[in-house]
């Protein structure tokens, strides 16, 4: 017994040890943040792995703690579902750029049983999550839906309980929509609601809404698809009421976008996007050296973002998630392009062709 | 005689590394809550405003729902769990129905937070949910009842299983002499076993709230996360240690996280005095079985 413990412990010794020298060679990229694009990124990295041998471990952590660990400098780069705001920024010791790698976009769903089809403006949506609205057969509500017989029974809003992008797109449009919103409730990813229940996650506002009749709440749109849940029309700014798909939210990011495509695609002004949409972003230094990064580390990230907003961007409709639109795309390619190692940058025109 | 000493200093040094490590872990509790003591002070405690958009936090909400959620559930819980107590240290001590229910219980203790919390959300809720619309209020389902109710199940068995040894150890000589006194079953219960087994149960009562106190995960599941005081007991609340697995992984600011690490600070505090208030009668409870043997 003892010999074989001997023998089986110089086995995992003698593995180790060859691991560790065959893959000293290979370059490993940590990255950590954000959960809502965790599956493409998953199914990208699975991707990369085996086309280009490079291995990326993403640990889907949640937007804040990936913004703390771009901080604090322990992963190559992180992942946020909110784009940092300039006190934000100035917390970093040195400048990050966002780059968005795809869209997603935050329904309205709702339990009324004998209801298929429903509309919503913008203004009883911030009613009814401030509580202004408390029955579902409320004017306001019946006369933008005619021929829908609203039943009387009262309205239970289900909002997240735990700190979320999804959140913060929801209550970032709101306050666009509702200046009562916006001075009382404010943007976040977690907020101070005014009335409602709370439940942790996309599955637990989906249950709770399922359960509950009269019930309406938020959820990714990904979510929404995948579970076959019912969601309300929104009313746009140009008045169109447009159902939320991935081609209304991809319409979304068709508008003018700031260079450093740090911007919130609510309330768009794209006559057929649906309003309540946002990129998610990958964020990184704007030198890569400032990030604690080798020189060949700081060209695969390069690469590897060159290539989740190019060749990757094909995985992005199988899982449901809103490819980045053309002019989100070239915006994108001009900012990876701006990453530099110690003041050199990083990608060739080698690269770029593939 | 070498072998005694070297063993007898690595034991020593493992209890010494376990007590160091609690201490270092409030420490570091209590280095991360530096900002929001200072930002609030002890109106962090009174405050009832918890909004992370202005950065304005105080944690009375939670305060009060971790009590309420907590001092129902064992309400809830003691008759339940005397009663099982007793069965097994009275009634039954040895065969088949003590095998039964002991090992039932002892599954009751092992069964995952997660697993009560979802039992609770598709049986428990919709029950709370059909009551409240008879009783013609708002039929949320979730809230203060429905959470103390599954923390009340999920105590029963660390109050239980301690309530059954102090019970066991009861010396049948005062029991004999009870029932010779001419004294029914029950007499014997209530005059004997209990007065003489009260702080062991008392013991197991406080380590069941001390259990309730940390829940986080099944409480969250069915509290309604409401980050308001209460109004009555239908309502939906929120407690310490669900605001904290809700909100830390993205908390942004520093005076956010920091805020829950306080309350994080509290909730260790808290469950700290209860273990000892608890250790300490067991304590007593030893010594006095003891004199009584």
């Amino acid at each position: 017994m003892k010999k074989f413990r001997k023998i089986a412990l110089i086995a995992v010794a003698v593995i180790i040890g060859i691991w560790n020298i065959a893959s000293a060679d290979n370059i490993k990229l940590t990255g950590a943040g954000a959960t809502f694009p965790y599956p493409l990124y998953a199914k990208m990295f699975s991707v990369y792995h085996n086309n280009y041998g490079i291995q990326v471990n993403y640990q889907a952590i949640g937007s804040g703690g990936g913004i703390r660990q771009v901080k604090a400098k322990t992963v190559d780069f992180g992942a946020s579902d909110a784009f940092l705001n300039n006190k934000e920024l100035k917390m970093f010791s040195h400048p990050v750029v966002h780059v968005p790698i795809t869209a997603g976009a935050v329904v309205v769903t709702y339990n009324l049983p004998f209801v298929k089809e429903l509309k919503l403006t913008p203004e009883i949506i911030a009613d009814i999550f401030l509580g202004k609205i408390k029955k579902w057969n409320n004017d306001k509500i019946q006369a933008i839906n005619p021929g829908i017989k609203l039943p009387k029974t009262g309205i239970f809003v289900v909002h997240r309980s735990d700190g979320s992008g999804t959140t913060f797109i929801f209550s970032d449009y709101l306050s666009k929509v509702s200046p009562v919103w916006a001075s009382n409730v404010g943007r976040g990813k977690a907020l101070s609601w005014p009335c409602g229940l709370g439940a942790k996650g996309n599955p637990g506002v989906a249950g709770l809404v399922n359960q509950t009749p009269g019930a309406i709440g938020y959820v990714e749109l990904i979510y929404a698809i995948q579970n076959n849940m019912k969601y309300a029309s929104i009313r746009n700014r140009s008045g169109n009421y447009i159902k939320p798909s991935l081609t209304s939210v991809k319409e979304a990011a068709k508008i003018k976008l700031p260079d450093d495509m740090r911007v919130s695609l609510t309330n768009t002004n794209s006559k057929t996007g649906y309003p309540i949409s946002g990129f998610t972003w990958i964020i990184v230094y704007k030198d890569l050296a400032n990030g604690g990064l080798s020189f060949k580390k700081a060209k695969a990230v390069i690469n590897m973002l060159w290539w989740m907003t190019h060749d990757g961007q094909r995985y992005c409709e199988p899982l449901n998630y809103v490819p980045l639109s053309n002019n989100a795309r070239i915006k994108a390619e001009k900012i990876i392009k701006s990453v530099t190692y110690k003041g050199k940058t990083l990608i060739g025109k080698k690269d770029v062709a593939r | 005689m070498l072998q005694d000493k070297i063993f007898k200093k690595l034991i020593f040094t493992c209890g010494l590394l376990i007590i160091l490590l609690g201490i270092a872990i409030f420490i570091t509790v209590l280095i991360g809550s530096i900002p929001s003591i200072k930002a609030f002070g002890f109106h962090f405690l009174s405050s009832k405003q918890w909004n992370p958009v202005s950065d304005e936090f105080g944690a009375l909400p939670f305060i009060i729902g971790t009590l309420i959620t907590s001092i129902l559930a064992i309400l809830i819980s003691i008759p339940f769990s005397l009663s099982v107590a007793l069965l097994l240290g009275e009634f039954f001590q040895e065969g088949i129905l003590n095998e039964i229910l002991s090992s039932t219980i002892d599954l009751l203790a092992g069964i995952p937070s997660v697993i009560y919390g979802f039992w609770g959300l598709v049986v428990l809720v919709p029950i709370i949910r059909n009551i409240e619309m008879k009783c013609g209020i708002p039929p949320y389902g979730v809230g203060i009842l429905t959470a103390s109710i599954v923390l009340a199940i999920m105590i029963i068995p660390y109050t239980a299983s301690i309530a059954r040894e102090v019970i066991r150890l009861t010396p049948p000589e005062i029991k004999e002499a009870g029932y010779s006194l001419g004294g029914t079953r029950l007499d014997i219960v209530r005059k004997v076993i209990f007065p003489n087994s009260r702080s062991g149960i008392i013991a197991g009562i406080l380590l069941g709230f001390g259990r309730a106190i940390g829940e986080t995960m099944a409480v969250t599941m069915v509290i309604g996360n409401s980050n308001t005081l209460p109004k009555d007991l239908f309502s939906p609340a929120n407690t310490m240690a669900s605001v904290i697995a809700n909100e830390f992984t993205e908390a942004t600011t520093n005076i956010h996280l920091s805020s829950l690490i306080q309350i994080g600070m509290w909730l260790f505090v808290i469950t700290f005095l209860v273990n000892l208030l608890g250790s300490i009668i067991i304590e007593k409870t030893e010594i006095k079985g003891g004199l009584n043997g």
